[in-house]
């Protein structure tokens, strides 16, 4: 560490400061002006894209015209798919953590596998889904193999949330519940649970979101290149927004060509991501003010 | 009736603890399928020609799986990324725990928070599209897919991660160092510099080290960026292959159970075990370095 003569005037020690000041706010501006840069771009690029049948028709010609809605109606399916998996499973471990378990050994054990978990690579649970779902349980490259995979990538974001909002619901609403007479099953089912609902649903949210944002994990379980076919059952593949921007901004043969369907297919990406992302924050902002 | 309210409690407890292990099993199954995928390969290559093998040629006859320079690639990336990042990351951090005013801190947070949030393949779009032509034309380079591209699009995606770890950490410090600080007549930035810094250090390298295990994991961007040349890169500027974009890029034509399938997971597992190491010595700090109230400074 310098050492920060204290000789220094006064006036000197309070300019070293403003010049600091200024670089710590001009790296938060750098932050938001990236933000604005990718989001702007992608904005205006793709805006001249966006029609009705973009919204609602297949790709025709090879994918080099026609819409994306196999690709919507995919990243929909998948990722409210997996919020059935995930929600229950880390709604469950945050009531154990925050509500059953007392500090000690094993806690320490499954907290470490959350954080562990949570640093898996995409593309290691992408193997991880290949290997296990898609080849051992025969499940193939579908929609049940992507959901598994999925649902276990987001499971650290739900049992994180989860527990946050079960850590800000007083401990006072416990007492009274077991003062009562109640069980602890009945305290957390009756009083617990529905004082944390509104947080835990913006964990469900952000949840939503990572699903459906995520490429690499579902690029070898659930997802295809092109499919003529609508899903029918959760043993098809789909296609998937975010795997189509790859598909089309790498691997077609007339990439130039379908600049304005991988504009197209970003920007609906990104509103539906950071869309839900906003919603989130927003609840969780009118979360907080109601305490 | 008290007794198998009781029973019915316990039953409810165990399930709970049942569930709550799904994390550990999960991660037992990953590293499991890993190694069972993955370690065929070691039947006809040897581990050290694996990993310190200069040449990747997993389709030519005979194939060569060395995958000594996806590595260099993988740690080249991080550390230039991180360069960028850690700094930006921690001085956001700053700014929002100590200087911003309630107002600001609540329009900042969640601009960081959406940066978090943005999809990696409109990331690694935005790169291939706006900052590959735009190098390739300023610097008069052979390609703008490159080293430096997929560093810095990494780094904007690592900024949120080590910026929110180390916010926190800069906020837990306790309010009485530094008002014991400002009392003797230091100013606010010096306060920071010499109190408050030192003492959050530990929860700051926890973040760099997420912030690191981000960087080394992400697929898309190094995927759709990097340039995706096998060679141990020779300047900022050349093109590289990341393990995660070489998984990525040819899992789908390396023949099932073949060795090139195989070689694939292996690179799974190294990836795997440097995020594993990354998650470990980030926990083993937060762990050790634990701040409980000012005393234990």
């Amino acid at each position: 560490m310098t050492t920060i003569p204290v000789s220094a005037s006064k006036s000197a020690r309070n300019t070293t400061q403003k010049v600091m000041w200024s670089l710590f706010g001009a790296s938060s501006i750098i932050n938001l002006t990236a933000l604005l840069i990718i989001c702007s771009f992608v904005l205006i690029n793709g805006l001249p894209a966006i029609s009705w049948t973009f919204l609602t028709e297949a790709p025709r010609d090879s994918m080099t015209a026609g819409g994306i809605w196999p690709c919507i109606l995919g990243t929909i399916i998948l990722s409210l798919g997996t919020m059935v998996v995930s929600f229950p499973l880390g709604v469950a471990s945050a009531i154990y953590l925050n509500e059953y378990a007392t500090p000690g050994k094993v806690v320490r054990i499954i907290r470490l596998g959350i954080s562990n978990l949570a640093g898996v690579p995409s593309v290691v649970f992408g193997l991880f889904g290949l290997a296990f779902f898609v080849t051992f349980f025969g499940m193939g490259v579908s929609i049940l193999a992507g959901i598994l995979t999925l649902g276990i990538l987001v499971l650290p974001v739900i049992i994180g949330t989860a527990e946050e909002a079960l850590k800000s619901v007083p401990q006072t609403y416990r007492e009274a519940s077991l003062g009562l007479g109640a069980t602890k099953w009945q305290t957390i089912r009756l009083v617990v649970l529905p004082a944390a609902m509104p947080g835990m649903l913006t964990g469900a949210i952000l949840g939503l979101s990572r699903a459906a944002g995520e490429t690499a994990a579902i690029m070898f379980t659930a997802s295809v290149f092109f499919t003529p076919y609508l899903p029918a059952s959760v043993f098809d593949s789909v296609m998937a927004l975010p795997y189509h921007v790859y598909v089309l901004a790498t691997a077609g043969t007339e990439i130039e060509k379908t600049r304005p369907l991988q504009y197209g297919t970003s920007l609906v990406l990104i509103v539906l991501v950071l869309g839900m992302n906003l919603v989130a924050i927003l609840l969780r902002a009118r979360l907080q003010k109601r305490r | 009736m008290a007794i198998s309210r009781k029973a019915k409690d316990s039953v409810i407890r165990i399930a709970f603890l049942v569930t709550a292990l799904s994390s550990i099993v999960a991660l037992g199954l990953i590293m499991l399928y890993l190694f069972l995928e993955g370690v065929p390969l070691f039947e006809h290559v040897s581990v050290s020609d694996f990993l310190f093998g200069h040449l990747w040629y997993p389709t030519s006859d005979p194939p060569d799986f060395g995958i000594f320079p996806l590595i260099v690639a993988s740690v080249a990336v991080t550390l230039v990324s991180s360069a960028m990042a850690i700094p930006l990351g921690v001085m956001t951090a700053i700014y929002l725990a100590e200087i911003a005013g309630p107002k600001t801190r609540g329009f900042f947070k969640p601009v960081v928070e959406l940066l978090a949030a943005l999809p990696s393949v409109v990331i690694g779009f935005f790169g291939m599209v706006v900052v590959a032509p735009f190098l390739q034309e300023a610097l008069d380079l052979a390609t703008g897919l490159n080293l430096f591209n997929a560093s810095l699009m990494l780094a904007f995606m690592s900024v949120p991660t080590i910026c929110s770890v180390s916010e926190d950490a800069i906020y837990s410090v306790p309010a009485e160092l530094k008002e014991a600080s400002l009392a003797l007549g230091a100013t606010h930035w010096e306060t920071i510099a010499r109190v408050i810094l030192p003492a959050s250090l530990s929860g700051i390298s926890t973040a760099i080290i997420l912030g690191m295990s981000r960087a080394i994991g992400e697929t898309m961007v190094v995927l759709m960026v990097a340039g995706g040349a096998a060679m141990i890169p020779n300047s900022l500027f050349s093109p590289v292959r990341p393990m995660p974009s070489s998984i990525a890029a040819e899992m789908a034509e390396a023949p099932f159970r073949g060795d090139h399938y195989y070689a694939l997971f292996a690179i799974g597992i190294v990836l795997f075990l440097f995020t594993l190491l990354f998650n470990i010595i980030a926990d083993h700090i937060s762990e050790k370095h634990k701040q409980v109230g000012a005393a234990t400074l």
